[in-house]
């Protein structure tokens, strides 16, 4: 990206945090991906002097990024808030153990889950590993925030977390990049000492009291840095907010006085109380739960408290002005509603998903489907609707498992992933093999991590930066963990996913069949076919429409037998996977020439 | 220019929102003005409704707009300007593309595609653009510049200089599709001949 004059850059919080990572010296990165961390180390990935690597799940990253910092080294790792709790293992013992080289741990939020099953606030994650945590609240301070937390963690020889929300991580700001010079390196070195690296009880009792120690020493830290800022307004009304929460109360607040708080645990007290002291009236503004402000009502500090709603879900500036106006006592503004009656536009599988031709099939052998977490948890909407469960990574394999084991009969299927799969479904398979399930899993291959945008994985035989690495096959993984039935097939087959999946869920043993078509929307695909409806013969039947493809559309025009709307297929859309061929009856799916 | 100008650009997943709100920042950091974007990545882009906002001004805070405070609605799909109509001030100004993409609640019979879809936008939107984006875009011979296509429209409406909107084109699209994606932004400022005041 060119820069003007100035080194003044427009980057989103992700895009920051890589270039402080950079600058602040960061060596060794290493993540899985997760919206919306997944910007973060692709663009770390862009300086080619970090090591920088796709780790296979977060706990992997987690102890990579350990590792990394033990031998002496900076190092990052990152995740969506979900990830983290993967990677909770490893976080609370490194606690004790404590860093050398600069550690630094990004969990990145997702209140009102725009793309997570659940919207939990990692802030608790810093009380509970005894942590310190940074809270941006902007592009700015994401750059800002990761160069201080480096130099932050070598001082204190503890990790330290930035936690930032999907707003302040795909939002994006100006960031002026200074001089924009990669920090020097720590010097640090590895010399073995078992007594700070191997937490055997005797060691560990000792690790706990000096990280006792480290959070009071950082609690001191916190009340002089510079990231907890007291900006001045009215007497009135006083602020404390952090986060993204900062921005929108700025705007809503114009008068009130801020303590805006960069550093949200350990919490400065001495400044908390001096600011609480100077104005009449005392909120926290804060996205996700009240961390803040139950501390701080801890602290025997009186905290108005007139929207507890602002709890669920995200921040934004109408639920700000809705506050604003409680707080004046004046009514609640009434901002325009939406239109009534529109048509909704959820998300969908896309047009030559290879995805749906499995779902179809699925949910014409009525099976009992466990899902799992990835674009195809789509696949439970109707028209596919063939889907029963999510839960988290991994949890499609053993749920099946455990809903086998609790006596459901009919057909089973778990399905997942390819990146999924290697995440977190190896150890489930295995658990089936060894414990005797007669459960199917499927494996939806599209040969890349599609959700997040695109990433590699070890089944694609290439690495975060691009370099040829051996090319891991699921259907080689599944044998060589004891599963006899392991089958390969391309989805956009129908017939032939069909006839295999019926077989391998009446099998009295474990299977896995790999679904293997590469995602539409990846760069190598090419759209080789181009379809029409051939208007004299639809029928107006609709059973192409079940197929839930976003090019496949209803039409004005009605068949003269059935007096139902004729299907249209919207050139623009088609990806040309050929399913609706498959599936009429009326051969009146034709080729078109491509344009 | 005076106090922040709010746009927020609407439409289907897919359609390239992404790229324009870029494209709008990058006007704003060459104009020496503050300026916050927000969009969404993940499950939110599958193919559903997107949303991107652009606030530009001397100092912005939150990157998001408040309900009815848009400036510009610029919406890249008929329907997903209606969904987001109460976005816009009352004296805003909606600049649509004529392009309709039926959602598939639609062809699945769980949802009806509005009949009077050109009437309501008259009657909702006392200022309106209509915008003929697709079809430009196919005349241009890629119908993935749109986007550009619709940045093009909203130029005229925007006080930044006119040489700023190439340069910041010129800065975000790859090389080989770079005259394509200047020709898309020319024919959008070309489709407004007056703007509004």
């Amino acid at each position: 990206m060119p820069d003007d004059e100035t080194n003044r850059r427009v980057l989103s919080g992700n895009e920051a945090i890589a270039h402080g990572a950079w600058a602040a010296g960061v060596q060794v990165a290493s993540a899985y991906p997760g919206t919306p961390s997944t910007e973060i180390l692709e663009n770390i990935a862009k300086f080619s002097d970090v090591y920088c690597e796709w780790a296979v799940n977060e706990k992997v990253g987690m102890e990579v990024a350990i590792g990394a910092s033990i031998a002496g080294s900076r190092a990052l790792t990152a995740m969506k808030h979900v990830g983290l709790n993967v990677a909770m293992d490893p976080l609370m013992t490194f606690a004790y153990i404590g860093a050398n080289g600069g550690m630094v741990v990004v969990t990145a939020d997702d209140p009102g889950m725009h793309s997570s099953q659940n919207e939990q606030d990692n802030r608790h994650v810093a009380r509970f590993g005894k942590l310190p945590m940074l809270e941006p609240s902007d592009s700015q301070e994401c750059y800002d925030m990761v160069r201080a937390a480096i130099p932050m963690s070598e001082e204190f020889e503890v990790p330290v977390l930035i936690r930032t929300t999907t707003r302040v991580s795909h939002s994006s700001g100006i960031v002026d990049l200074g001089e924009f010079r990669r920090a020097p390196a720590s010097g640090r070195k590895y010399s073995k000492d078992i007594a700070r690296t191997i937490p055997v009880p005797m060691h560990a009792r000792g690790m706990r009291v000096r990280l006792e120690e480290k959070l009071e020493r950082l609690a001191e830290h916190a009340e002089t840095s510079p990231f907890e800022r007291w900006e001045r307004g009215s007497r009135a009304i006083g602020i404390v907010a952090s986060g993204i929460g900062y921005a929108h109360a700025r705007e809503a607040f114009p008068d009130a006085s801020f303590l805006k708080l960069g550093i949200v645990y350990p919490l400065p007290e001495r400044r908390i109380r001096a600011f609480a002291a100077s104005v009449e009236r005392l909120l926290v503004v804060e996205e996700g739960d009240a961390f803040l402000e139950e501390q701080i009502l801890a602290l025997g500090i009186p905290v108005e408290r007139p929207a507890r709603s602002l709890r669920i879900g995200e921040l934004d500036p109408d639920r700000l002005a809705a506050l604003a106006a409680a707080v004046a006592g004046k009514d609640a503004p009434s901002p325009p509603a939406p239109l009534r009656g529109l048509p909704p536009r959820p998300p969908v599988l896309c047009p030559g998903c290879s995805h749906r031709g499995v779902f179809d099939s699925l949910h014409r052998l009525g099976a009992t489907v466990t899902g799992d977490i990835g674009c195809y948890s789509l696949g439970a909407f109707a028209p596919l609707s063939a889907m029963d469960t999510v839960v988290c990574m991994g949890a499609s394999v053993t749920a099946a498992h455990g809903m086998e084991k609790a006596g459901r009969t009919g057909r089973l299927a778990a399905v997942i992933g390819d990146s999924t799969f290697f995440h977190s479904g190896i150890t489930g398979l295995l658990n089936m093999v060894y414990n005797r399930s007669r459960g199917t899993v499927v494996v939806l291959d599209n040969e890349t991590t599609a959700m997040t945008g695109h990433q590699e994985h070890p089944g694609t035989g290439r690495t975060l930066q691009g370099q040829k690495t051996p090319k891991v096959a699921i259907e080689d993984v599944a044998r060589g963990l004891g599963v006899r039935r392991v089958r390969v097939v391309d989805p956009y087959d129908l017939e032939a996913t069909h006839a295999a999946l019926k077989e391998e869920m009446d099998a009295p043993e474990p299977s896995v069949v790999v679904c293997r078509r590469p995602c539409i929307l990846g760069a190598r695909v090419k759209v080789e076919h181009r379809y029409a409806i051939d208007a004299d013969r639809c029928s107006g039947c609709a059973v192409c429409l079940r197929l839930g493809c976003p090019a496949l559309e209803t039409s004005e025009d009605l068949a003269a037998k059935t007096g139902k709307p004729k299907a249209r297929i919207n050139a623009v859309l088609c990806a040309g996977c050929g399913l609706c061929v498959q599936v009429c009856r009326f051969d009146a799916v034709r080729e078109e020439a491509r344009s | 220019m005076n106090g922040i100008r709010n746009v927020s650009l609407v439409g289907v997943g897919g359609q390239g929102i992404l790229l324009a709100s870029e494209i709008l920042c990058r006007v704003a950091l060459l104009a020496g003005r503050d300026v916050k974007k927000s969009e969404v990545h993940g499950m939110a882009q599958r193919g559903g409704s997107v949303v991107s906002q652009v606030r530009v001004g001397e100092r912005v805070h939150s990157p998001l707009v408040a309900v009815g405070a848009t400036d510009f609605l610029v919406a890249f799909e008929k329907l997903e300007a209606l969904r987001f109509a109460h976005f816009l001030k009352p004296d805003g100004l909606a600049i649509v593309n004529e392009q309709e993409i039926r959602p598939v609640t639609v062809s699945t019979g769980q949802a009806v595609w509005p009949a009077d879809l050109d009437a309501r936008l008259r009657s909702t939107f006392p200022r309106l653009d209509r915008v003929p984006a697709l079809a430009i875009a196919t005349g241009l011979g890629n119908v993935r510049v749109v986007n550009v296509v619709m940045i093009g429209a909203l130029s005229r409406h925007l006080d930044f200089d006119e040489d700023l909107f190439p340069r910041a084109i010129e800065d975000l699209v790859p090389e080989k599709v770079r005259a394509l994606n200047l020709r898309a932004f020319e024919a959008g400022r070309a489709a407004i001949p007056e703007p509004w005041v």
